[in-house]
């Protein structure tokens, strides 16, 4: 089995998260910046995948130099290589851009060993939007499965479960396929001391722009098809609604709950 | 360092990360995940009720690497004196008691075989012990005996070419759940050391319980009623009182580090509450007063860093005398115990609760003040490095 892991390095979501504000994209030069801690859990699946039978997990990040620590972090949880493109041109890169290199960065890492399974967190903790993962199958042409939150795969086939607000969703697909998998999905581990060392002698390649044939004029901030126009800093938070208990404590509760959809 | 935007974290200030090695700050990181995912949501409801999940904390903790992580071989890790010491602040900062367990297991039973032991004792015991699945103690302590372990009273002799093995042992650190000790004896032959298996007849460990520190960590008495021991359970290579103190520098060595992950964790503690809380309509923080004790405490936490630092250098560079060991000891403990209870009068009431790592953090630093050699023994030491004079007795 070789499977693909994309991985983002994003800003530490527990320190104060801002904008460049010259030219609005995401601050990532001042904040520290970790492997966002969604796409651990699809690095733990794939390593359990090859862990219960064969095969190889290559972890693939598109980002500046700085995001050479999510691939150490991958590599350490024990992922055997990692490809880092990094290309100037790629700053302030939308979703769609950001499907594009992701895309051929896979084709070509399959160009030898073809890959049968690509696995995504279900978003990042930064941009949050979700959509990499069913641009990158749709470029791809390969049937997405996304959100998992069980991922089970065998012979040709891999199958998940969903979890939705009404109802439970078992889906298959056949291999290769993309795989989405939620923060449900399974426990991540942590390196180990010897992961830590291991980590140090694996391979990593780095990709520019040109070694995947896309041409800088289609990503960065120039091509995005979405851009920031404004932002401000959310207001502090204010205070709770309190009620107050007059026999129908219970049911307003539930109400407010149900409002919010917490249940 | 990145632009120095304030606030900044005490360490932070001092930048000491740019004097640790990378390989060692993945090390610590990890270890700093797993207290924050691990330990910190639990630790209070552990301290509360004086009792924790030990046998599984030490398999996750085996799993992580930590047990006897800075020896070679027998599944250990064999990471630097540097990145031990860091994993044992990063476990300190949870608690404690968490950091004793790893002590006692990695430093004091593991390294006891480890450096003392026949290859068959290694075999049997390292790997186990390494992955978290055997739990060691080590018990030099007796009721009478602390400060000067020489006097001891346990007592092995001979009978045939099994030992039997008799006496008390008093404060030991995991002795409870333990499936080894080693345990120091006075023999015919100066003072041996002794892996026991816990389920020898005779042996016996009842905790101590009323403790009002370290409540996060298992504190047994050891009591060997005739306890007939092989040949082979005999420690060769450790005669005299050498043996066991060479095991009590290795853990005094992490506890350099560790005391400081406890008063870094009062100080992070005391800057966002007085951030936070407001006080005759401003907060707590913007008076003089508070800003006076955080600067003062930060000092001494950054001092205790770079010393920390410096003797891990030394140690990972050709090894420490112990009694720079001893000016370790002596200045981080006794300087993170007055952190913490500085801090805790920032907190005001709220500081005496479990609500807050603070007074928990100072409650377990006595214990760590007394043990490893207490602050007046490393006194002893220091001055008799300096003077040529030995004033124990
Ligand atoms: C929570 C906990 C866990 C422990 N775990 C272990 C363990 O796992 N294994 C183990 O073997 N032991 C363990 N100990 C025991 C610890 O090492 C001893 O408590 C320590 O050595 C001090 O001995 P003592 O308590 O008998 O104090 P004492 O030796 O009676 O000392 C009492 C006081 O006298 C002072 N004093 C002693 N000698 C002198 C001197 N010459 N001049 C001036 N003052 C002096 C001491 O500094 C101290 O202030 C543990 C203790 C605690 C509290």
């Amino acid at each position: 089995m070789n499977i693909v892991v994309c991985v983002k390095y994003v800003p530490d979501a527990q320190a104060e998260r801002t904008f460049d504000s010259s030219d609005n994209t995401t601050d990532r030069a001042n904040v520290d910046g970790l492997l966002s801690e969604l796409d651990e859990y699809a690095v733990e699946e794939a390593l359990q995948i090859v862990e219960a039978g064969e095969g190889e997990v290559t972890v693939l990040t598109v980002g500046p130099a700085s995001a050479a620590d999510a691939i150490k972090k991958s590599l350490q949880m024990g992922a055997h290589r990692g490809v880092h493109v990094d290309d100037d041109a790629i700053h302030g890169s939308d979703a769609i851009a950001t499907s594009l290199v992701l895309a051929e960065a896979i084709k070509k890492i399959g160009a030898d060993n073809p890959v049968d399974l690509v696995v995504t967190g279900m978003a990042s903790t930064d941009g949050a939007m979700g959509v990499v993962p069913t641009m990158l199958a749709e470029r791809l042409g390969l049937p997405a499965v996304t959100l998992a939150s069980e991922l089970e795969v065998d012979g040709g086939s891999a199958t998940i479960r969903r979890d939705g607000d009404t109802s439970t969703q078992s889906i298959t697909a056949t291999l290769p396929a993309l795989v989405s998998v939620t923060d449900q999905i399974n426990e991540p581990r942590y390196p180990s001391f010897k992961g830590i060392m291991a980590a140090k002698k694996k391979p990593v390649e780095h990709w520019s722009l040109a070694d995947l044939g896309v041409d800088a004029s289609q990503v960065g901030l120039d091509a995005a098809w979405t851009r920031v126009e404004t932002f401000t800093a959310r207001p502090p938070r204010s205070q709770g609604e309190i009620v107050n208990d007059e026999g129908d404590g219970g049911q307003k509760l539930a109400a407010f709950l149900g409002e919010h959809k917490f249940v | 360092m990145a632009r120095p935007t304030p606030p900044l974290s005490p360490l932070h200030l001092f930048d000491t990360d740019s004097l640790i090695g990378e390989d060692d700050r993945s090390i610590r990181d990890t270890v700093r995940r797993f207290v924050d995912d691990r330990i910190r949501p639990e630790v209070a409801q552990w301290y509360e009720s004086g009792s924790l999940p030990a046998r599984d904390l030490a398999q996750e903790l085996g799993r992580l690497g930590v047990l006897g992580m800075h020896l070679e071989g027998y599944g250990c890790a064999g990471m630097s004196a540097t990145a031990y010491g860091l994993a044992c602040l990063e476990l300190e900062a949870g608690d404690s008691g968490v950091r004793s367990l790893v002590s006692v297991q990695g430093s004091l039973a593991m390294f006891a075989i480890w450096k003392h032991g026949s290859e068959e004792q290694k075999q049997e015991w390292l790997p186990r012990m390494a992955a978290g699945e055997a739990i060691g103690c080590f018990g030099l302590t007796e009721p009478d005996f602390g400060s000067n372990p020489a006097g001891m009273r346990t007592r092995a002799r001979r009978d045939g070419d099994d030992w039997i093995l008799t006496g008390n042992k008093m404060w030991i650190t995991n002795g409870s759940i333990a499936d080894v000790a080693i345990v120091w004896a006075q023999t015919d032959d100066r003072i041996r050391g002794f892996v026991v298996p816990t389920d020898t007849p005779g042996f016996s460990a009842p905790e101590i319980t009323r403790k009002l520190s370290l409540r996060a960590s298992v504190t047994s008495e050891l009591v060997m009623d005739e306890v007939r021991l092989p040949g082979s359970a005999m420690l060769p290579e450790a005669a005299g009182l050498s043996g066991p103190l060479s095991c009590l520098n290795e853990a005094r060595f992490g506890i350099i580090f560790g005391a400081l992950g406890a008063a870094r964790d009062c100080l992070e503690t005391a800057v966002a509450y007085a951030r936070e809380r407001m006080i005759f309509d401003r907060p707590l923080a913007s008076y003089q007063l508070t800003q006076a004790k955080l600067a003062d405490m930060t000092l001494e936490l950054g001092k205790g860093m770079l010393l920390a630092l410096h003797l891990g250098r030394l140690e990972d560079e050709g090894g420490i005398a112990p009694a720079q060991v001893s000016l370790g000891k002596l200045n981080n403990v006794r300087e993170a115990i007055a952190i913490a209870r500085e801090c805790r009068t920032i907190l005001g009431a709220a500081g005496i609760t479990t609500e807050y790592p603070v007074m928990r953090h100072a409650n377990n630093l006595e214990s760590v003040l007394t043990y490893e050699g207490t602050s007046e023994v490393h006194q002893l030491v220091i001055g008799q490095a300096l003077t040529g004079e030995a004033a124990f007795r």
